[in-house]
């Protein structure tokens, strides 16, 4: 299980963070999202090599309205 | 004619940065940008959520501006650290604009929680812009660690009470070797003029302008205001006076006895 935005999701086994993207249907490739891993950002140019453990808490964030 | 606004070597020709929260269509914020003239609007980082469409960073970009990522919401140095971070590797900026609030009921900044994470992003390459107390030592701190300006509140966010405390305000500009931008408390055009009258760089708006009953009409007022301002500072004003001084001649009036 890993968890994405404080919500448990059923991932295949190991995904890299652009799987793990594909499977949310969020395009890896789209300007304007950021990833943090178990509070650590991870770069952009880690995401189709970086891969994610099981209980892994990831935070997808991305720019909205605000002050 | 009126300088511009350098801040950390990067001239705007605009002293009006836009906030774009609490606009309820992004067509009038869009308009609300051309009305304003600003050459920088501030976005906030959230989780993203399904089915979204990135629309507020497509309005943006058709615009021209730049984005000014807030680290809004934090309320730890850590995590406004963090959330830096995530908007440097999102938007490919290494500005920020610095929160760290002490109060959900007052957003007040939490000073000493706002001097750590300053210092840490400044030593990370950010161009920090720290959102803080009008407290002139606070101020000169955040600009000793390395802030490329400093942004004193004029009153609460959103609360729209204006400058509370202009003599301070003049001390923090007094004393400042960086731009001075009052962030929060502006609630109509006469408090972004006064803010620079006071001297100061620039002015942030959002509420001011997203929750005006005419937000458009309001962007293009405040961008006014901020023009009359940096010309009357520019000119001079007048000492205040306790009595009266006539403006007409005393001498040569007609004796017009009965």
């Amino acid at each position: 299980m890993i968890y994405v935005n404080g919500k448990p999701v059923q991932s295949t086994s190991q995904p890299t963070i652009r799987d793990l993207l594909l499977e949310l249907d969020i395009d890896p490739d789209r300007a304007g999202i950021a990833v943090a891993v178990d509070s650590e950002v991870a770069r952009r140019g880690t995401w189709p090599t970086q891969t994610l453990a099981d209980g892994a808490h990831v935070e997808i964030v991305t720019a909205t309205q605000g002050g | 004619m009126i300088a511009a606004l350098v801040i950390a070597g990067r001239s705007f020709r605009s002293r009006l940065i836009l906030g774009t929260g609490g606009f309820t269509r992004m067509a009038t914020l869009a308009d609300a940008i051309d009305a304003s003239e600003t050459e920088l609007v501030t976005v906030a980082m959230r989780r993203v959520e399904p089915g979204s469409d990135g629309s507020l960073l497509d309005v943006i970009a058709a615009k021209g501006v730049d984005v000014l990522p807030n680290t809004a919401g934090c309320f730890t140095a850590r995590d406004a650290v963090r959330t830096a971070q995530l908007a440097r590797e999102a938007l490919e900026t290494d500005w920020v604009k610095l929160e760290v609030i002490g109060d959900e009921r007052t957003l007040l900044p939490d000073a000493p929680e706002l001097l750590v994470a300053a210092e840490q992003l400044v030593d990370d390459g950010f161009v920090v812009l720290p959102y803080c107390n009008d407290d002139p030592i606070l101020a000169r701190r955040l600009e000793d660690v390395g802030c490329a300006a400093v942004m004193p509140l004029g009153s609460p966010i959103g609360s729209g009470r204006g400058i509370a405390n202009p003599a301070n305000l003049t001390l923090i500009v007094e004393q400042a070797g960086v731009p001075v931008i009052l962030d929060a408390g502006v609630g109509t055009a006469s408090d972004a003029a006064l803010a620079i009258e006071l001297g100061c760089g620039g002015v942030l708006c959002a509420s001011a302008i997203s929750r005006a009953t005419d937000p458009v009409a309001m962007a293009h007022a405040i961008r006014h205001a901020v023009l009359a301002g940096a010309l009357a500072s520019g000119a001079g004003r007048i000492p205040r006076r306790t009595h009266a001084r006539a403006s007409s001649p005393l001498e040569g009036m007609p004796e017009l006895a009965e």
